[in-house]
């Protein structure tokens, strides 16, 4: 992005963005405080969660503006992370029957 | 800023990717020291995503039961039990830095350098009293009896996982809080006025990396 693009930006869209980071972050903690549980609560800690990680990236880092070869360069590599984490979660799992299977204190 | 000729038949879209890919041209349209740290920044990534991925794997293995977060970082205000009382503070305290940090860049691009290095040393003392109450979650778990490798309150898997995510993260607020202290130093002292200010906006996203990761940190460790 290009300097003279920066420079246009308004302080108050910072500031908004400030106010719903502070906003989100807050609703994730009443998620907590009001004791929701289950797949609601993780639904909403997710749901929050990405809004505020999506404010940061696009806005607070810019790279809203940016060109789509960076966000390219960016996005396409976290592909491996989330076939990682599944395969994890398969390993995990199966290490938890396992340990349940041979492992239990009698 | 590039150099390169932004013609009127700019291409939109997939077309832009193939046109920057293909063409006898610099791939990425930014500078050298902005695209480095975003390519730093992805490495980053993938430290701190292993270093979940690995909780999430020792959490669902374990057959001792986890600990209640929500309980285990309660803290007593004013004789009222809060629950993740220091752990709500220090997640809107960062997010407070990362304002000052995104007005800072937007003060130095505007040319308005005083400004900028204020936000700047604004954003470092809000990152150094994070790592201050980070500090202190740290010395309540330990004086708990919280080690790597055990813990009273249920899986021993859970001291691990806590000293390795929040200390490395830790670490990196610590480094981005002496960053942003030399940058702002240096901008002061005039040593960017000829170069131009790109560098608050690459010091930034280093701050802004590190709020990030706290964001998944305080969804998957604090809240699951």
């Amino acid at each position: 992005m290009s300097t003279e693009h920066v420079q246009h930006h308004p302080i108050s869209l910072y500031l908004k963005v400030w106010g719903w980071l502070f906003l989100l972050s807050f609703f994730s903690y009443m998620v907590d405080y009001m004791h929701v549980q289950g797949p609601l609560r993780w639904t909403l800690v997710l749901t929050f969660m990405l809004l505020k990680a999506g404010l940061i990236l696009s806005v607070f880092m810019h790279v809203k503006w940016e060109r789509l070869a960076l966000k390219l360069l960016l996005f396409v590599p976290l592909f491996a992370i989330a076939v990682f984490v599944a395969l994890m979660a398969i390993e995990g799992d199966y290490t938890y029957a396992l340990r349940l299977l041979y492992f239990r204190q009698h | 800023m590039s150099g390169q000729s932004d013609s009127a038949a700019e291409a939109k879209g997939w077309h832009s990717v193939v046109d920057d890919w293909a063409a006898d041209q610099r791939t990425f349209r930014v500078s050298w020291g902005k695209l480095m740290m975003w390519i730093f920044l992805l490495g980053d990534t993938f430290i701190f995503s292993i270093f979940l991925l690995s909780y999430m794997t020792v959490r669902l293995s374990a057959t001792d039961a986890w600990p209640n977060a929500s309980q285990v970082f309660e803290l007593v205000v004013f004789g009222q039990t809060v629950p993740l009382f220091l752990i709500a503070i220090m997640t809107f305290i960062l997010i407070t830095s990362s304002g000052t940090m995104a007005i800072a860049v937007s003060f130095a691009y505007r040319k308005q350098k005083q400004l900028a290095v204020y936000l700047m040393l604004a954003t470092a003392v809000l990152g150094a009293s994070f790592v201050a109450m980070q500090a202190f979650e740290w010395s309540k778990l330990i004086a708990d009896g919280v080690r790597p490798w055990v813990n009273p309150m249920g899986a021993a898997q859970f001291g691990a996982a806590f000293f390795m995510i929040t200390g490395f993260h830790g670490l990196h607020v610590s480094a981005g809080v002496i960053y942003l202290l030399i940058v702002a130093r240096k901008l002061a002292r005039g040593d960017y006025d000829q170069r131009g200010y790109e560098i608050v906006e690459i010091s930034g996203l280093y701050w802004h990396f590190v709020d990030l990761v706290w964001v998944f940190i305080f969804a998957f460790f604090y809240l699951w």
